[in-house]
C-alpha cells in the first residue's frame, strides 16, 4: 500500500524521487493495449515479452521493463511495440517476433526491417517520423501509449495530480474558473459549450442555493465507430480523475460520478483501480492534500442505452429512474442531479484540464483556431488507409486529417464524403474538403463536431443507404418518450426504404426534408434534434443520387440491392470458376475456361462474386 | 405587498402579437389559455406534472433574429419574448405529428378529429396495428403515480416498442380500480385496457375474501 501524501509538497517530492529512481540504462518495451491492438492480439504479445524476459538470460545490464500502455493511435498496423531508449517502432508484432526483438533490437540495438512500418516506399524507424504521427499534437491523450495506466508510480512520475495540487493549494476556486474561461476550452462531448461558463453557472447557482452540488463525467461514448473516450479512460484514467478533482474544487462539489457504458469493461476496471489508488494516496476522500477540501467519486455503469449519453437522461439514469431525457429550459448547471447544481463534463474535456491549470489558459487558447482553442481527438474509421485515433489542433482542414494523416482512401484518389459527429452528425462531401475542422465550421456545413467520430466513405458507399443505416441506429436507440423522435424517425425510414427500392415520387425528397425539419424542431432532446442531420446533409450535397434512385431506379454506388444487377463481362471472364464456387445461391454457371453467366432470377446480390473475382469481370449495374 | 411591487413581478410578453402578462411560475401554455389562445395538447393535464412527450403544443419563441421551436406546456416565458402559436415552423411540426399519429393509433376517434382540425385527413405511413388507440402520452402513468399514488401503471420497454403496462406485465395488485387513468386518457385507449391492469375482478375479489 502506498503512503498517504499529506500535502502538495509531499506529492512533488515523491514524484521527484520516482523520476530519480529510474534507471536510465533500463530498456523499456511499450506494448499498446488499446482497443485496436488488443483486438489484434496485443495482450499475447505483452505476455510473451514478460515471459521471455523472465525465463531467458538476456545479455543486458538491467532487465527490460515491459509497459502495457493505452492506445498509441495507429490501430491499422497493430499490435504496436515501442522500444526505449532506441525509439524503434514496430508494427504488426506477433508473439513469435518477441524473441528476436529482444535478442536483436533490445540487446544489440539492431533494427528488424520486416517489422518496420513503411509507406510509399519509405521505411520508418521511429513513430515520430511517420506522417500519421507527425501532424498530430497531443494534449488530452498526452500519456496514451507512454505510461502504464495501472502502475501508479509510473503515472505519478509522468506528472499526474500536480495540476490538481496546484489548483487546490495555490488557486482559489474563482481563479480556477477564470483560468479555464481564459483557455476557451469547449465541451468535447459534442455541443461545444464553453466549460468555464458552465462551471461559473454552477458555482453561482450553488452560491444562491447552498447545499450539495455534483460533478459528473460523461463516459457513455455510444457513437458507432468512436473510441476516443474509451482510449482515454483505459489508457490514462488518472487524467480524468484529476480533471474531476479540479472541476469539483472550482464549483464546490464534494461528490462526483463517472458514468461509463458497461460495454467498456476495461475502462470500468482501470477507472476503478485508479479511484482506489487515488483514495489510498489521499487525492480522493477527506481533506485532500491537507487543504480541507473533501471530494469522492463513484462509478455508474450505463446499461447500454445510447440516449443515456444525453445529459438529462444520464442524470435520471444515475438517479435510478429510466434513462429518459427531460426538457432543458433550465440548465443542468443550475438544476441537474436531484435538482441540484451539476456540471457534466466529457472524458476528453476533463483530460484537457490538467494541462490548462499547469500551463495556463493563455497557453491553451494559443493552440487551435479562434473561438475553437486546443486540440480535438478523432477516431478515423471507414474507407481510409490509416484507421486509428488522432489528436490534432482545432481548425485544421478536413483533408489534412483524412488524406495526410489518414492516407486517403486505399486504392482511390479521393474520398466521397466524411461523416463527422457520429450517427447524428452530417456527411461532408469531397468538395468541402478544405472545411476547417472546428465546432462552428462543421455546424455551418450542416454537420457537427459531435464527440469526434470520422467515418470516411468512397464511391462504393450509397448516400441513401448511409442515411438509412444511421437512421435505423437512432430509431433503435430512441427512448420513445416524445412523438417526433419515436414516430418521426420511423416515418423518415419509410421514405428512405421506398427510395432504396426505387419507389416513391420525386416530390418525396422535399417531403422528407420537411419531415426531417419537423423532427429536428419538435424533438425533446438532442438525439431526435440531430437525428435528421445525415438525411438533410446527404440530400443537400447529393440530391442527384437521391433522384437517380427515384427517377432512373438506379443506385449509382451499386449498393441498394433492389436497384442493381450483377453481370459477368464475357470479354474479361477467364472462366476460372472461383465466383461459381463462392456463390451461395449456386446461380453462376459456365464451362471451364469459358465465360460464366449469372442467373439473375436466383441472384440475391450478395456481392460474393464481385469480391472473389480477380479479373474485374463482375460488373454491377 | 403593494400593487406596484406586485406588477413588477409579472412577465410581459406577446402571443401572436398580442401583449400578455404571465404570473411568476406560469408556463406559456398556462398564459395562452388564460387569454383564450387555442393550443392543442395530448399529454398535458392540469392535474399532473407536464412531461413534454406529445410535442403538439409546440410554439415558436422569437427574440430579434433568434428563433426556436419550444413546447408551451413547459416553456417559462420571459420579459419581451414573442410567442407564435401558428407559424409555418409550428404548423410543420404539428402537421407531421398528426399524420404520424394517424398511422400509429388509427383506431382513435379523438386523434382523427384532432388531425382533421389541422387539415390532416389521411396518412402515408404504414399502419401496423389497426386497433391501436394509445399515443403513449403517459397521462395514465402520471395520474396513477402523482394523484392516486399507487403506481399500478408504468412504461415498459423502450423506443418503438415502448408501451403502457403494469410492473412485470402482470395484472397489478396495486390497482384500486379508481378509473382515474380512464378519465384522463385523451384517446380512449385506457378504457379497453383497464381490465388488463386490474386483472380479473371476480378472481381478485375471490382472493380477497378467500
Amino acid at each position: 500500500m502506498m503512503p498517504r501524501v499529506e500535502n502538495a509538497e509531499e506529492l512533488r517530492v515523491w514524484r521527484e524521487e520516482l523520476v530519480k529512481a529510474r534507471d536510465p540504462n533500463q530498456p523499456i518495451v511499450r506494448v499498446c493495449l488499446g482497443p485496436g491492438c488488443l483486438a489484434q492480439g496485443a495482450d499475447k504479445v505483452a505476455q510473451a515479452f514478460k515471459q521471455t524476459i523472465k525465463e531467458k538470460k538476456l545479455a543486458v545490464e538491467v532487465r527490460p521493463l515491459v509497459k502495457e500502455t493505452g492506445c498509441h493511435g495507429f490501430c491499422k498496423i497493430g499490435p504496436l511495440v515501442n522500444l526505449a531508449p532506441s525509439g524503434l517502432f514496430y508494427a504488426r508484432v506477433k508473439p513469435e517476433d518477441v524473441e528476436s526483438i529482444l535478442d536483436l533490437s533490445v540487446v544489440k540495438g539492431e533494427v528488424i526491417e520486416r517489422l518496420l512500418y513503411s509507406e510509399n516506399g519509405t521505411q520508418y524507424k521511429t513513430a515520430a517520423e511517420i506522417p500519421f504521427y507527425k501532424m498530430q499534437q497531443k494534449i488530452a491523450m498526452r500519456n496514451l501509449g507512454i505510461i502504464d495506466p495501472l502502475d501508479f508510480e509510473d503515472v505519478v512520475a509522468a506528472g499526474a495530480y500536480q495540476a490538481a495540487a496546484k489548483a487546490l493549494t495555490e488557486m482559489t476556486p474563482e481563479e480556477v474558473i477564470a483560468e479555464v474561461e481564459r483557455s476557451g476550452l469547449r465541451g468535447r462531448g459534442g455541443a461545444g459549450f464553453p466549460t468555464g461558463r458552465k462551471w461559473r453557472t454552477a458555482a453561482n447557482a450553488l452560491a444562491r442555493r447552498p447545499g450539495p452540488a455534483y460533478i459528473v463525467c460523461n463516459g457513455d461514448e455510444g457513437d458507432p465507430g468512436a473510441f476516443m473516450d474509451r482510449a482515454i479512460m483505459e489508457g490514462d484514467p488518472h487524467s480524468v480523475l484529476e480533471g474531476l478533482i479540479i472541476g469539483a474544487y472550482a464549483i464546490g462539489a464534494h461528490e462526483g460520478f463517472i458514468y461509463v457504458r458497461t460495454e467498456y469493461p476495461i475502462a470500468v476496471k482501470n477507472l476503478r483501480t485508479a479511484i482506489k489508488q487515488a483514495r489510498e494516496l489521499g487525492l480522493l476522500g477527506k481533506n485532500i492534500l491537507g487543504t480541507g477540501f473533501d471530494f469522492d467519486l463513484q462509478i455508474n455503469r450505463g446499461a447500454g442505452a445510447f440516449v443515456c449519453g444525453e445529459s438529462t437522461a444520464l442524470f435520471t439514469s444515475i438517479e435510478g429512474k429510466p434513462g429518459e431525457p427531460r426538457p432543458k429550459y433550465i440548465r443542468s448547471a443550475e438544476e441537474g442531479l436531484w435538482g441540484r447544481p451539476t456540471v457534466l463534463n466529457n472524458v476528453e474535456t476533463l483530460a484537457n484540464l490538467p494541462g490548462i491549470i499547469q500551463n495556463g489558459g493563455e497557453w491553451y487558447a494559443g493552440i487551435g483556431a479562434k473561438g475553437n482553442s486546443g486540440t480535438k481527438a478523432f477516431s478515423l474509421v471507414g474507407k481510409v488507409k490509416n484507421v486509428g485515433l488522432v489528436e490534432v489542433p482545432m481548425g485544421v482542414p478536413l483533408s489534412r486529417i483524412v488524406e495526410e494523416i489518414g492516407g486517403g482512401v486505399p486504392g482511390k484518389d479521393r474520398f466521397k464524403a466524411v461523416q463527422t459527429g457520429g450517427p447524428s452528425g452530417g456527411c461532408i462531401p469531397y468538395e468541402l474538403k478544405d472545411t476547417s475542422v472546428d465546432y462552428d465550421s462543421l455546424t455551418k456545413a450542416g454537420s457537427m463536431m459531435g464527440s469526434g467520430g470520422m467515418i470516411v466513405m468512397d464511391d462504393r458507399d450509397c448516400v441513401v443507404d448511409v442515411a438509412r443505416y444511421f437512421l435505423r441506429f437512432l430509431e433503435d436507440e430512441s427512448c420513445g418518450k416524445c412523438l417526433p423522435c419515436r414516430l418521426g424517425l420511423k416515418g423518415m425510414l419509410e421514405f428512405l426504404d421506398r427510395f432504396a427500392k426505387g419507389k416513391g415520387k420525386i416530390e418525396d425528397i422535399d417531403e422528407l426534408e420537411n419531415l426531417a425539419q419537423a423532427v429536428k424542431d419538435g424533438s425533446l432532446c438532442a438525439l431526435g434534434g440531430s437525428a435528421p442531420n445525415p438525411v438533410l446533409t446527404t440530400i443537400k450535397y447529393f440530391r442527384d443520387e437521391y433522384e437517380a434512385h427515384i427517377k432512373e431506379k438506379k443506385c449509382p454506388a451499386g449498393v441498394c440491392k433492389d436497384l442493381i444487377t450483377y453481370r459477368i463481362d464475357p470479354d474479361a471472364c477467364t472462366g476460372c470458376g472461383v465466383c461459381a464456387k463462392n456463390c451461395p445461391q449456386e446461380c453462376i454457371t459456365g464451362e471451364k475456361k469459358k465465360p460464366h453467366v449469372i442467373d439473375e432470377s436466383l441472384c440475391i446480390r450478395c456481392g460474393m462474386c464481385l469480391d472473389s473475382c480477380r479479373f474485374e469481370a463482375v460488373k454491377v449495374e | 405587498m403593494n400593487e406596484k411591487a406586485k406588477n413588477k413581478q409579472v412577465i410581459n410578453f406577446t402571443i401572436d402579437g398580442r401583449p400578455v402578462q404571465a404570473e411568476p411560475g406560469w408556463t406559456v401554455l398556462e398564459t395562452a389559455r388564460q387569454y383564450g389562445f387555442h393550443i392543442p395538447t395530448l399529454c398535458y393535464h392540469e392535474a399532473v406534472s407536464p412531461s413534454g412527450a406529445c410535442r403538439l403544443c409546440v410554439v415558436e419563441a422569437r427574440e430579434g433574429k433568434w428563433s426556436k421551436v419550444v413546447i408551451s406546456c413547459m416553456y417559462p416565458p420571459y420579459e419581451g419574448v414573442e410567442i407564435l402559436t401558428d407559424s409555418p415552423r409550428v404548423q410543420n411540426v404539428r402537421k407531421w405529428i398528426l399524420e404520424l399519429l394517424l398511422a400509429e393509433c388509427p383506431a382513435s376517434k379523438e386523434i382523427r378529429e384532432l388531425a382533421a382540425e389541422y387539415g390532416v385527413h389521411s396518412t402515408r405511413f404504414e399502419i401496423k396495428n389497426p386497433t391501436e388507440q394509445c399515443v403513449l402520452c403517459g397521462l395514465c402513468v402520471r395520474v396513477c403515480d402523482e394523484i392516486v399514488g399507487v403506481r399500478a401503471l408504468s412504461f415498459g420497454s423502450r423506443g418503438t416498442s415502448k408501451r403502457v403496462t403494469t410492473p412485470y406485465m402482470v395484472p397489478s395488485e396495486a390497482c384500486v380500480a379508481c378509473g382515474c387513468c380512464v378519465a384522463v386518457c385523451p384517446t380512449g385507449a385506457m378504457k379497453s385496457r383497464l381490465d388488463q391492469v386490474r386483472g380479473d375482478l371476480a378472481e381478485r375479489i375471490g382472493h380477497a375474501h378467500g
